[in-house]
C-alpha cells in the first residue's frame, strides 16, 4: 500500500501512530496485572499448611476436621490448582477479590474503603514534597557556594531519614513536648499534618536534589542566555523557562515517588493510627489474611501502573519534545 | 525505577556536577562519613572496644533515665544501657544490611548479565519479568515475601535482598549494554580478541567497578529497610539490640522516654547519610580516575 501524503495523511499517520502505542501500553499494562495476579497466587502456595485451617484461626484454633471440610469447599481450596486459579483470574478479571479469612468480609469493598484515606495521604504528601524541593533548589541556586552546600546537605540529609524514625521525632516534638498538634490522625486536618510531613520531607529530599541538578544545567543553557539577551527579567527566566527543564526529572520520578509513598503509608498509617491501605496491608501480613494482601497488592499495582502511563503523559505535556518521538 | 536507581542516578548527578570540585580533595562530608564509617565496622567487629558492657544486661533500678553522665544515652524499661546496645546493635544492622545486599546484588548480576549478554528474547523475558517485579513497589514485594515464609531476621533479611534485586538488574543491564557498545570493546573485537577474552578483559572489569558505587549506597537502603520491617516487627524482635527493633521497643514509651527511640533512629540516620556521602565519594573518584 502506498504511503499516505499529503497534510491530511501526516495526521493519520500520527493517530494512527498515537494509537498504536496506546495500544501497546495498555497491552503490556493488563500482561503485568496477568502477571502480578499469577505470581501473587502461586508464591501464596508456597505457605505451608492448610488454607482452610488459616480461615479458621490457624493451627491453634484445633478446627474439627468436619469443618475444615465445609471451608476447604466454600473457599475451593478442594478443587485442582489450575481450577483454583482460573476462577481466580476470573474473579479478578470482574473486580471480585475474594474474601477476607480474619475479617469476614469481601476483600474489594475492604479495601476500597481504605483507598480513599491513602490516596488524600499521598496526594497531599506528594505536592507538600514538589513545593518543599522547588522552594529548596530555587534558593540554593540562587545564592552564592555555601546556600548550595546547605541545601545540599539538607536535601541528602532529608532523604536519609526514615519514615518511622521522622514520625516518631515529630510526635516527641509537636505532640509531646510542644502538645500542638495530635499524635493519632484519625480525623480533622490538624491529624494529618504530621503524617503528611513524615512522608513528604524525605521525598522532597529526593525532588530536591534532582531538581536543583537540572535547573542549573537549564540556567546555564544558551535558551536561557537568549532569554535574558531578549530582557526577560530574572523572575520571568526562573519561573518560566529553567523551571520547565527542572521539573522533567522529578515528574519522571513520580512513578517511583508513588511507590515510596505507599511503603511510607504502612509505616505512617501504623503509627498515627491512621486507617488506610498501608494499615490494612500490615494487619494482613501479620494476621496472614492472604485475600486481604493479594487485594492491597492488586490495588497498588494498578495504581502503580496508572502513574506510569499519567507520568508519561505529563511528561510530554511539560516536554514538546517527547511528542515528536 | 526503583529506590536503588534513584539514589544511582543521584550520585552520578553530582559526580558531573560543576559543584563537584576536584576529584583529589577530601571534603568535609566526606571526612566525617569516613570517620563514622570506621566507627561503625569497630562497633561491628569489636564492640566491646566502644562499649565495654552487656548490651541485655538488666538493672530495674535505673531503668528511664535520661541521658547523663553515667549513661550516655539514657536507660530503657528494663534499665539497659542505650548506648552499650546501640554500639553492639551496629552487628546486626550492618549483617542484616550486607547480607541483603549480597542477595539483591547477587540476583541483580545473574538476572542482568542474562539480559545484557544474550540474545533478544532472553532480555526481553527478563525484562517483563522485571517489570511485574517493579509492580510490587518499594517495602510491597519484601511483605508477599514475609506473608509467606513468616516474620523473623532471616525472612526479613531475605525480602529486603529479594524486593532490591530488580533494581540491581536494571542497572547493571544498562551498564552491559553500554559498555558493550562502547569503542575499546569494537577495537578488541576487530583486534581479533575471542568472545570470552572481550567479556572477561574489557566488559567485565568496566561494568564491575560502578558495582562498588551500587553496593555502598544499597547497604545503607538495606539497613533502613531492615530496620522498618523490624520495626514492624516483621524482623528481629526486642530485646534483641537491633536498631529497628529497639524503636520498636522505645514506641510503648514515647511519651516519658523519647531517648529510647531517638538514638537508635540516629545512628540509622546517620549509617544512611554515611552510605550515601561514601557512595557518592567513590563515584565521583572512579569518574575521574
Amino acid at each position: 500500500m502506498a504511503e499516505p501524503v499529503g497534510p491530511r495523511g501526516a495526521t493519520l499517520r500520527v493517530v494512527l501512530r498515537v494509537l498504536g502505542r496506546l495500544a501497546a501500553r495498555l497491552g503490556g499494562a493488563v500482561f503485568v496485572l496477568w502477571a502480578v495476579a499469577s505470581v501473587t497466587f502461586f508464591a501464596v502456595r508456597l505457605i505451608p499448611g492448610d488454607p482452610a485451617q488459616a480461615v479458621l484461626g490457624g493451627p491453634g484454633s484445633q478446627a474439627s476436621p468436619e469443618a475444615l471440610a465445609a471451608v476447604s469447599s466454600e473457599y475451593g481450596f478442594d478443587q485442582p490448582v489450575i481450577v483454583q486459579y482460573l476462577t481466580q483470574l476470573g474473579r479478578l478479571s470482574t473486580g471480585d477479590l475474594g474474601r477476607s479469612y480474619a475479617l469476614n468480609m469481601d476483600v474489594g469493598p475492604l479495601v476500597l474503603s481504605q483507598l480513599g484515606s491513602t490516596v488524600l495521604l499521598a496526594v497531599l504528601a506528594l505536592t507538600l514534597a514538589w513545593l518543599l524541593a522547588l522552594a529548596l533548589a530555587t534558593w540554593s541556586t540562587r545564592g552564592g557556594t555555601i546556600a548550595f552546600r546547605v541545601g545540599s546537605s539538607l536535601e541528602i540529609v532529608a532523604a536519609a531519614l526514615p519514615h518511622f524514625w521522622l514520625a516518631t521525632s515529630l510526635i516527641v516534638v509537636f505532640s509531646i513536648w510542644l502538645g500542638v498538634l495530635p499524635p493519632i490522625s484519625t480525623s480533622g486536618v490538624a491529624g494529618l499534618v504530621l503524617p503528611v510531613l513524615t512522608l513528604a520531607v524525605p521525598l522532597a529530599g529526593f525532588l530536591g536534589q534532582i531538581m536543583r541538578e537540572s535547573l542549573q544545567v537549564a540556567l546555564e543553557s544558551p535558551f536561557v542566555l537568549s532569554a535574558r539577551a531578549r530582557g526577560e527579567s530574572e523572575r520571568g527566566v526562573r519561573w518560566v523557562h529553567a523551571l520547565r527543564h527542572a521539573s522533567l526529572p522529578a515528574i519522571s520520578l513520580s512513578g517511583w515517588a508513588f511507590g515510596s509513598l505507599i511503603s511510607g503509608a504502612v509505616v505512617v498509617e501504623t503509627i498515627f493510627a491512621r486507617p488506610g491501605l498501608g494499615r490494612t496491608l500490615l494487619n494482613a501480613v501479620t494476621l496472614r489474611d492472604v485475600p486481604v494482601v493479594i487485594g492491597v497488592v492488586m490495588i497498588v499495582a494498578v495504581t502503580y501502573i496508572l502513574m506510569t502511563l499519567l507520568t508519561d503523559a505529563a511528561s510530554r505535556l511539560v516536554d514538546p519534545r517527547l511528542r515528536l518521538l | 525505577m526503583s529506590d536503588l536507581e534513584v539514589q544511582a542516578e543521584l550520585a552520578a548527578h553530582s559526580s558531573q556536577s560543576r559543584q563537584a570540585g576536584p576529584a583529589r580533595r577530601l571534603g568535609v562530608a566526606e571526612g566525617a562519613a569516613g570517620v563514622f564509617a570506621l566507627f561503625l565496622l569497630v562497633a561491628a567487629v569489636a564492640p566491646t572496644l566502644l562499649a565495654p558492657g552487656d548490651p541485655l544486661h538488666i538493672d530495674p533500678l535505673s531503668a528511664f533515665q535520661s541521658p547523663n553522665f553515667a549513661h550516655g544515652f539514657g536507660t530503657d524499661e528494663s534499665g539497659r544501657d542505650i548506648y552499650t546496645r546501640v554500639v553492639h546493635g551496629t552487628q546486626y544492622s550492618l549483617v542484616i544490611g550486607a547480607t541483603a545486599t549480597v542477595i539483591g546484588l547477587g540476583l541483580g548480576i545473574v538476572l542482568g548479565t542474562l539480559a545484557g549478554m544474550l540474545g533478544r528474547v532472553v532480555d526481553f523475558t527478563v525484562n517483563r519479568f522485571l517489570e511485574v517485579l517493579f509492580a510490587f513497589p518499594g517495602l510491597l514485594l519484601a511483605l508477599l515475601f514475609i506473608v509467606i515464609f513468616g516474620p523473623g531476621v532471616a525472612t526479613a533479611t531475605i525480602a529486603v535482598g529479594l524486593s532490591t534485586a530488580p533494581g540491581y538488574a536494571r542497572i547493571i543491564r544498562a551498564q552491559l549494554r553500554t559498555v558493550r557498545s562502547a569503542a575499546f570493546v569494537e577495537a578488541a573485537t576487530v583486534l581479533g580478541r575471542t568472545r570470552w577474552q572481550v567479556l572477561l578483559r574489557h566488559i567485565l572489569p568496566n561494568t564491575l567497578a560502578p558495582l562498588f558505587v551500587l553496593a555502598t549506597l544499597g547497604i545503607g537502603q538495606a539497613i533502613v529497610w531492615a530496620a522498618t520491617l523490624s520495626y514492624l516487627g516483621l524482623g528481629a524482635e526486642p530485646p534483641t539490640a537491633e536498631w529497628g527493633a529497639m524503636l520498636s521497643a522505645g514506641r510503648t514509651y514515647i511519651t516519658s522516654a523519647w531517648w529510647m527511640s531517638f538514638f537508635p533512629g540516629l545512628f540509622i540516620v546517620l549509617t544512611a547519610v554515611t552510605a550515601t556521602v561514601l557512595g557518592r565519594s567513590i563515584d565521583r573518584r572512579m569518574r575521574h580516575a
